[in-house]
């Protein structure tokens, strides 16, 4: 009880000149305070409604709220329902995983994010407000990196700021490279690049889109293990200093789990609930972490929800 | 020094042919029939003033005007195709029947409409060559990358922006393919106009000559018109380097 009360004097810090006099009681079961006057429970009131609100300054980016939505290949097919009502959401600065089988959704979420395709019925809201016109909206990184191969590196990072119709600097572009760990490369073409590097390329021009949202599908799976393993480690240094949130499509669950603060498994048809897994690891990690048994159970467990629905 | 090398064999191949062709030729000895190639180049430069002047330019002339107006109508149509599904649903089988047409058969036409004027050789040229390049420009746009479509859009592309950015820049190596053909096309086409009815031209020149039983005269400005072709074509492979200079990265 003392403990508590000390918790409670802590928080009520800043504002004990104003709440004082008040008494400690404990009835037998928990510690109450009561307070001494009028003025202070309107005090008091107030100041819990001010903590409340300071918690939800972890903001919401990315909502859906009832989403609905379906595939129909053509007028006389069958309709395919991909998403039956599905809440979710995604808060400020997270890094986020989904997972999910193949056919499941996945690359369907980022179409809806994007705003390539409107769901049926439901609301998807954006940095809070309800988000009809979602093009343009959201950073969007393919799993192809899609250079265009006619441009050169510089011209290609400048894709996005220049259908904003603004342009940014060759300076500001090659020291932006530079971060990217591609200085000098500013004139090479994509063709002379690396794998690895065209990936960076591709990373940096969804960047510059602005958008505090970057999607991620799937973009290292055409690495090899060496370079896949650097490229997320890279991922992580560069979204600790980008202050972005980032959702990332991947089918391998070592990365979901070495890269994200949350994991959400996308494994119904069609998708009713989208479970969240949270990752129960500090940061900074290592890929020994990976190997704790309380990780392996984890994967094993995840793993197995995957598999049982594939065979479905 | 690869280059040359990668050119020796043909090289090689052609001096061959010239030399049976040169002894053939001298043993059979009747040179109004079966010219040697010596006796046709000795001919060209008898008649230098009168092909490179008279002759020359107008062909050039027709090859030319034929190729800017193919280009100008053959990608305006093409990129209407691409824009509008009923503009190609309309246009693509006209498209093919037109090049089931047997274009020497309607060159005559072609000068009852336009007279001995250069329009009528114009006419043939832009005929021939018409075809390759709509196609050309036709099946570039429509081989620009759908994914890096999808891609723009998340990025709030308009399709103004999707036109000049992606299906242009896409639709450029395979327009030049079609303008390589097109340009072998025009020669053949402006000579085929000259035959029908001209006053002036390489073709015209070379018929005339037949007439008079002097075969070197005949074949000395198909050799001009030959070596127009591949001038037109190496300029063709000039700018495309320079186009697609991004081409040499890969």
């Amino acid at each position: 009880m003392l403990l508590l009360r000390k918790a409670f004097a802590l928080t009520l810090e800043p504002a004990l000149d104003n709440a004082s006099g008040g008494k400690w009681t404990y009835d037998g079961f928990r510690p109450y305070y009561a307070p001494a006057s009028h003025r202070e429970v309107v005090f008091l009131c107030e100041f819990f409604e001010e903590m409340r609100s300071g918690m939800n300054m972890v903001n919401t980016v990315l909502e859906f709220t009832n989403v609905s939505f379906h595939y129909q290949a053509t007028k006389a097919s069958k309709p395919i329902v991909i998403f039956d009502q599905v809440d979710w959401h995604v808060q400020e600065g997270e890094f986020i995983s989904i997972i999910g089988p193949s056919g499941y959704g996945k690359s369907t979420l980022f179409r809806l994010i994007t705003g390539l395709e409107n769901p049926d019925s439901g609301e998807i809201s954006l940095n809070g407000e309800v988000a009809t016109k979602r093009l343009g909206k959201v950073g969007y990184m393919p799993q192809q990196d899609l250079l265009m191969p006619w441009r050169t590196i510089l011209e290609n990072v400048q894709l996005p700021v220049e259908l904003q119709g603004r342009k940014l600097s060759s300076d500001e572009i090659i020291q932006l490279l530079a971060d990217f760990g591609l200085a000098g490369e500013e004139n090479a073409y994509p063709g002379n690049l690396s794998g690895g590097m065209r990936q960076r390329v591709s990373f940096l021009r969804t960047i510059l889109t602005g958008s505090n949202i970057l999607l991620l599908d799937e973009p290292f799976s055409a690495l090899d293990a060496i370079t896949r393993l650097t490229m997320q480690e890279w991922l992580i240094d560069q979204w600790q200093k980008l202050d972005k949130t980032i959702v990332f499509i991947t089918h391998d669950i070592d990365e979901a789990l070495f890269l994200s603060d949350r994991i959400f498994v996308l494994a119904e048809k069609p998708v009713q609930t989208i479970r969240e897994v949270v990752v129960p690891l500090s940061r900074p990690r290592t890929t020994r972490d990976l190997a704790r048994p309380e990780l392996m159970e984890l994967k094993e467990q995840l793993i197995s929800e995957l598999r049982s629905e594939k065979r479905l | 020094m690869k280059k040359i090398t990668s050119y020796s064999w043909s090289i090689f191949f052609v001096a061959i042919v010239l030399g049976v062709w040169e002894i053939a030729a001298r043993l059979y000895d009747k040179s109004f029939l079966f010219p040697s190639p010596s006796a046709i180049l000795i001919r060209l430069w008898e008649l230098k003033t009168e092909l490179f002047i008279h002759h020359l330019p107008p062909t050039a002339l027709t090859i030319l005007i034929g190729l800017s107006i193919s280009i100008i109508i053959g990608s305006t149509l093409a990129i209407a195709m691409y824009s509008k599904k009923p503009i190609e649903q309309a246009f693509y089988p006209i498209l093919i029947a037109s090049q089931t047409i047997p274009v020497i058969a309607l060159a005559p036409i072609f000068v009852l409409w336009f007279g001995y004027s250069i329009w009528s050789k114009v006419a043939v040229t832009v005929l021939i060559t018409f075809f390759p390049i709509t196609v050309s420009v036709f099946d570039g746009l429509r081989s620009s990358d759908k994914n890096l479509r999808e891609l723009m859009r998340t990025m709030g592309a308009s399709s103004k922006d999707i036109f000049y950015k992606l299906d242009l820049p896409s639709a450029l190596p395979s327009f030049f393919s079609g303008l390589k053909v097109a340009v072998t096309l025009s020669v053949i086409g402006a000579a085929i106009g000259e035959w029908l009815g001209a006053q002036a031209g390489l073709g015209y020149f070379s018929r005339r000559m037949m007439t008079q039983f002097d075969s070197a005269a005949v074949f000395a400005p198909i050799v001009l018109l030959s070596a127009v072709g591949i001038i037109f074509f190496l300029l063709v492979v000039v700018l495309e380097k320079h186009f697609l200079h991004w081409r040499n990265h890969q």
